[in-house]
């Protein structure tokens, strides 16, 4: 089974406020409110870690829920986010990383 | 070869002064009519605009105005209006009708261009001054801009039932007078004073002040702010530059009943 890896789009705008983590699109200007889960995959896309790593090290320390089910519901959630070009993903490590722009924490 | 006469006027709305040539004697009166409390005697402008009237076409205003960034240069699209700015070098120009409606977009469009690199914005919301304060009072259309602004007592100073101006002076915002009227069709003071409140405007059946989350003052900032141009960079800005507004400024929910009572709750 491929794994895969996860990275911010440099493009779109974030900013977390109070908890609350917002991003722009950077395809449409959408804004977007963050659920915890999307929180934490924006948090961890790194580019180097698989996205079955951040579900086993982050997501199903936080939340009771079985692995298999965490990383299927993370991966579909991971492509939607990417379909709003707020994150992109591969299928190997994107080893050039890219800082989000003027994040703020 | 006959040397056509120029006329120019200085019109100066957020402290920014903008020189408008045009060789037409009427349009130009037009114009001092139109911006008056906001007509400057400064020789100095940011930037000067030549206005090329047309004869009147079958055009359409409500088409959807665009606006692009091209090699150093902005171009400024409507059904009634053409123009071009480049910022490098100060200068652009406007080709449309006789009308003070077309200049009154470019105008907005270049102030909100403008004020995106410095951390400002135009929004969709009345403001006014009291006790030298600003509070501004956002909302969409029917929300109760023009109604809220329409109940000021006499010691308000009414900057805009419509569109404010708004600035960032080092950590603090400050709100000023601008002449786009909404249906109160009356001009705001050519003044600014530091905001106090943000207020989002509800209709209800009583008068009161609600404290709103961060995420949710945000939100409602960003639906509210008038913004054009499909650039990444500078919407990129303004998204920071809301947050950062609302991170600085307090900002409620003001709902309240059309009477002048709701104005005892600002102060």
């Amino acid at each position: 089974m491929s794994r895969l890896y996860l990275v911010r789009n440099p493009r779109a705008a974030a900013r977390s406020l109070d908890g609350e983590m917002m991003i722009m699109s950077a395809r449409d200007s959408t804004l977007f409110t963050l659920n915890e889960t999307a929180t934490i995959l924006w948090q961890s896309a790194d580019g180097a870690t698989p996205l079955d790593e951040i579900v086993e090290k982050k997501i199903c320390t936080e939340f009771e829920v079985e692995p298999a089910e965490a990383l299927a519901d993370a991966e579909a959630l991971a492509r939607e986010l990417a379909g709003h070009e707020i994150l992109q993903i591969s299928e190997v490590p994107i080893t050039l990383l890219q800082q989000p722009v003027g994040e703020k924490r | 070869m006959t040397e056509v006469e120029r006329f120019s006027l200085v019109i100066e709305i957020g402290g920014m002064p903008v020189r408008v040539h045009t060789t037409d004697s009427d349009f130009l009166s037009l114009l001092e009519s139109r911006y008056t409390g906001f007509v400057s005697d400064s020789d100095k402008a940011e930037i000067d605009f030549d206005v090329e009237l047309q004869q009147p076409t079958i055009v359409d205003p409500d088409v959807d105005v665009e606006v692009s960034y091209h090699l150093g240069r902005w171009t400024l699209r409507r059904g009634d209006f053409l123009a071009e700015w480049e910022p490098a070098a100060r200068r652009g120009w406007i080709r449309q009708t006789a009308n003070p409606y077309s200049i009154d977009a470019v105008l907005r469009i270049v102030h909100t261009l403008v004020l995106a690199r410095q951390g400002g914005f135009l929004l969709h919301s009345a403001s006014a001054i009291r006790n030298g304060k600003a509070f501004l009072f956002a909302g969409v259309s029917e929300a109760g801009k023009t109604t809220i602004s329409r109940l000021a007592p006499s010691d308000v100073t009414l900057l805009t039932d419509e569109i404010s101006y708004v600035r960032r002076r080092g950590d603090e915002y400050v709100a000023f007078g601008t002449p786009f009227t909404g249906e109160l069709a009356k001009l705001g003071e050519n003044v600014s004073a530091p905001i106090s409140t943000l207020y989002l405007l509800v209709k209800g059946k009583e008068n009161k002040v609600d404290s709103v989350s961060p995420g949710e003052a945000a939100r409602s900032l960003l639906s509210n702010l008038l913004f054009f141009a499909k650039d990444e960079e500078l919407v990129r800005k303004i998204f920071h530059s809301a947050f950062e507004f609302a991170e600085r400024v307090p900002i409620a929910r003001l709902t309240f009943v059309p009477d002048a009572r709701v104005w005892e709750l600002i102060r």
